[in-house]
């Protein structure tokens, strides 16, 4: 075991020191240290995406992330989509179009879907599809994802 | 006056949806407890060893680490019995919660490591040294039985269920239709991998484990007898579920590990299985190879079907013992009218990852291997595939039909169905007609394009029985029941029937569920059950409820119950004179409340069926398969929530695809499991899964209970196998070339290569 190191995340705007060793991943840090429990892990190995969140603006795999890689970044968890009652549009499209059903990959696909809608408000269908082919979800069949996130990119667009 | 609002029948948003978007889901990992003890499984890395010593002491050693067990330390604790089709024959057969001398696959847990933290356990894991001598594994359940044990070979019985005269069929026929069909070991894999957190409460001489799933009540018995302790004293709690599909919530050696741990070391131990444990550790399902014959006369007719197969069941007989292999033994005759049938199931155990159900347990599989037969009677008779159904399918006068075989308790009687009004409805829908003549067209231009259909029957509903209490409380209604959520829309769908029955919204309903310290017992979520039996259940417990508040309104109200209606919570007269009040309201006048329980019992399954149509292309280069088209037609007798039950099927379909097309758990000749990370065990993305459509219909409502319902879980997943080869071999214009799933590139591409 390594000798622990101080560091500053700073998560929907709010910052937690915390004190870890270096090999802790962020997506680790994020549950463990910073109890936001929002954000899933379901590989451990950067395939299923369901640790996604977004640092610095763009949707990242948070179990290939050290924590002590995202000090001074900016990290958005699904913890931060809505503002207080009132849901994101893509939280309220997740709900319209029957998105989720155990609910465990969601957070991910909902911060990659953000992540990259912010980015590419104007994204291609094809595209949007390849973009959520990369986070895997097992009890929808993904129809309903896709459906959600086309219908959240139009509100997101407003 | 207003009408009640319906409930039932309507596509209303979920309930559960809102805590699961922003976050506040409580997955097995979200449990924590003070001063917790992190549980990591050392597993063996040996498919077939016997264990020459473990040596413990380099882990002992490392900073963080409380203690490492052994067999040793848990040979008081028997093995994990039988929660269905349990036959004694299998018993010598079960699990140990830790491997006592032999090993006998890659992933069997050998010692557990208690520590501080998850990293500190991890790492003294890796310092655990086992010596383990090799012994020669037996990887394939179609070769002869090896030795399992002393006096025990893996093949530990063998599953019989016939009737009628099968070999006068074979006599008569005018010909035999032969078939070797193989089905691929892959499993459900939820996104949320296994976890439990057990912790002992000394001063109630309480036992909990949290991250329970599926069937807590029946877990907690078990646990109780395997521990030795009374059933009071031990509480199981499910929170979120990230998904079940038949393999989460089983009773396995690791929620047995903690709860023995808590109680031994007095502190909480928490454990969160990792990938790559999941994917070697929980149960694998479906790995089966079926040796099938039918009997027909000259136009098609089946006469008989002899179907042998050998189910390979991994290393030990866990939880589910013979029900997979039972259920497709049973299943195979599905929607045709099959007069004599054998079936002959080898249970053999080989040196992989033990098995269970997933998903159409016994019928993704049976339905392989049946819809493949029925293209190669149409083959052999030479008239078209759907022609050939029609002509075997059960008639719907014919109905309720006894099979003449029993599953699960069960004599299989097919309550109501019409099975070729859904065939006409599903290809009229799927466009079948033009879909020929354009794939005609675009074959004669070179393109390697074709159309499949295959048809099931599922089984939903299983008994014997669910208990639900509904209790008005001052802050809404609470229906409290001993089923499980794993993420279908539990607490939604029964917060519909709870509604509609009494008259109040859904939405203020809550519903309790998985919590063994508040209902005595409960059957849990498995089978496509819970719908039925648990909707069935609330609606006599609400049925009662509402006819009590009525009766005690009616004296305060100074009328008669029956002047009285109650609509959107409030009692009111339904001549729409006088006062009103709201049913919160008229418990708070009640000395005991409103409350009921009641139960609903039955000793048969229903059974809704389907067709599936399939269109593919197959690249010939690269021996790819295009989805171009994907049709579900599913009578579910009566839908609580279509849009839910739509969202089962397409699911459905998403797990089906996964087995025809990509999932498989492949070993080498040692047993050494090759599909370890989700790198190699591939799984359907979004750019997988083809836009599909389902065609829902109520044509067959059951007559087993008054709402008609049947289950939704497993028929989007029961005949994707089976369509999807009957299209590829359309396709190649080469009938019988698919005879093995899943259907890689690689296999694809030899079979085109074959030629």
């Amino acid at each position: 075991m390594s000798e622990k190191i101080e560091l500053t995340l700073n998560i929907n705007g709010r910052d937690h020191a915390i004190k870890v060793e270096p090999r802790r991943t962020l997506a680790d840090a994020i549950r463990e240290d910073c109890g936001q429990t929002g954000t899933h892990i379901g590989c451990e190995h950067g395939v299923c995406g369901a640790c996604t969140v977004i640092v610095d603006g763009a949707p990242v795999r948070s179990c290939l992330m050290f924590a002590g890689q995202a000090e001074g970044k900016t990290i958005r968890t699904v913890e931060g989509l809505a503002k207080g009652d009132d849901l994101h549009p893509m939280q309220q499209a997740f709900i319209d179009h029957h998105g989720l059903q155990c609910g465990f990959c969601t957070p991910g696909f909902l911060m990659l879907a953000v992540g990259v809608l912010e980015r590419e408000p104007n994204i291609s269908d094809e595209d949007l599809i390849d973009v959520l082919s990369s986070n895997l979800c097992r009890c929808t069949g993904y129809q309903n994802i896709i459906k959600a996130v086309r219908a959240a990119a139009q509100e997101m667009r407003k | 006056m207003t009408k009640p609002q319906k409930f039932i029948g309507r596509s209303v948003p979920r309930l559960e949806d809102r805590t699961l978007l922003t976050g506040k889901g409580r997955f097995a990992a979200d449990v924590s407890f003070p001063g917790q003890w992190t549980m990591r499984v050392v597993r063996s890395p040996i498919a077939h060893g016997k264990i020459r010593a473990i040596d413990t002491s380099a882990a002992l050693a490392m900073p963080g680490v409380h203690a490492v067990w052994t067999f040793a330390d848990v040979a008081h604790i028997p093995p994990i019995g039988f929660r269905l089709t349990g036959l004694k024959t299998l018993e010598p057969y079960r699990q140990h919660v830790l491997a006592n001398d032999v090993v006998r696959y890659v992933g069997e847990p050998v010692a557990v490591v208690f520590a501080q933290d998850q990293y500190a356990a991890e790492d003294a894991a890796d310092a655990v040294e086992l010596d383990i001598e090799q012994l020669d594994a037996v990887m394939q359940a179609i070769d002869e039985p090896g030795a399992f044990a002393p006096g025990l070979n893996t093949e530990p019985d063998v599953v019989r269920k016939s009737y009628g005269d099968v070999d006068a069929a074979f006599r008569d026929a005018h010909a035999v239709v032969a078939l070797e069909l193989a089905v691929g070991r892959h499993t459900g894999v939820p996104m949320e991998t296994r976890g439990a957190i057990a912790r002992y409460d000394e001063t109630r001489d309480v036992l909990e484990m949290h991250g329970a799933a599926k069937v807590p009540h029946w877990n907690r018995a078990n646990l109780a007898t395997m521990l030795g302790r009374l059933l009071d004293s031990v509480q199981l709690y499910e929170g979120h579920v990230g998904g079940g599909f038949g393999i989460r919530g089983e009773l396995y050696p690791e929620d047995v590990l903690v709860c023995a741990a808590a109680l031994h070391f007095k502190k909480p131990i928490k454990w969160i299985e990792d990938r790559r444990e999941h994917l070697i550790a929980a149960n694998h399902s479906r790995n089966q190879t079926h040796r099938i014959r039918a009997a027909i006369d000259k136009d098609g007719h089946i006469l008989g079907i002899d179907n042998e197969f050998f189910h390979d069941n991994g290393a030990y007989m866990r939880t589910h013992a013979a029900t997979v292999p039972d259920l497709t033994a049973a299943m195979l005759p599905g929607p045709y009218r099959v007069p004599a049938y054998r079936a002959t199931g080898h249970i053999r155990l080989t040196n992989k990852t033990p098995c269970g159900t997933y998903r159409a347990p016994g019928r993704y599989e049976s339905t392989f291997a049946r819809e493949r037969l029925m293209d190669a009677i149409a083959a052999k008779v030479g008239v078209d595939k759907v022609e050939i159904r029609r002509r075997n399918l059960i008639s719907k006068s014919a109905m309720p039909y006894t099979l003449g075989l029993e599953t699960l308790g069960t004599h299989i009687v097919y309550d109501s169905g019409d099975y070729a009004l859904l065939l006409d409805k599903a290809l009229k829908a799927a466009g079948w007609d033009e879909l020929q003549a354009q794939l005609n067209a675009r074959r004669a231009k070179g393109e390697k394009v074709g159309a499949g259909v295959a048809m099931f029957v599922e089984k939903s509903g299983l008994g014997p029985f669910d208990t639900v209490r509904v209790t008005v409380k001052p802050e809404g209604i609470e229906v409290v029941t001993g089923v499980a959520s794993i993420g279908q829309g539990v607490e939604t769908v029964i917060a519909q029937i709870c509604a509609d029955t009494l008259g109040v919204d859904y939405s203020g309903i809550k519903v309790i569920h998985g919590q063994t310290d508040r209902i005595a017992r409960g059957m849990g979520a498995f089978a496509s059950r819970v719908t039925v039996m648990c909707g069935e259940a609330t609606r006599l417990a609400a049925t009662k409820l509402r006819a009590q508040a009525l009766e005690v309104a009616a004296t305060l109200m100074q009328t008669s119950a029956a002047a009285l209606d109650i609509i959107d919570g409030e009692i009111v007269r339904i001549d729409g004179a006088g006062p009103s009040m709201t049913l919160a309201a008229l418990a708070q006048q009640v000395p005991d409340g409103l409350s009921v329980e009641d139960t609903f019992e039955s000793t048969h399954m229903v059974y809704p069926y389907g067709v599936h149509v399939a269109a593919v292309k197959v690249d010939a280069e690269t021996g790819s398969v295009t989805i171009e088209r994907y049709l579900m037609a599913y009578d579910i007798g009566k839908a609580v929530n279509p849009k839910l039950v739509e969202g089962q099927i397409v699911g459905g379909l998403a797990q089906g695809l996964g087995g025809a097309l990509y999932e498989e758990f492949l070993y080498d000749e040692a047993g050494e499991p090759l599909s370890v990370t989700f790198a190699d065990y591939l799984m359907p993305t979004a750019r997988e899964v083809p836009s599909s459509t389902v065609l829902l219909t109520e044509d067959a409502p059951s007559p087993l209970n008054p709402l008609g319902l049947k289950g939704a879980g497993e028929g989007g997943t029961n005949p994707v196998g089976a369509v999807i080869a009957s299209a590829i071999d359309d396709a190649l214009q080469r009938p019988g070339t698919v005879t093995q799933l899943p259907i890689t590139p690689m296999r694809l591409k030899a079979l085109i290569a074959a030629r």
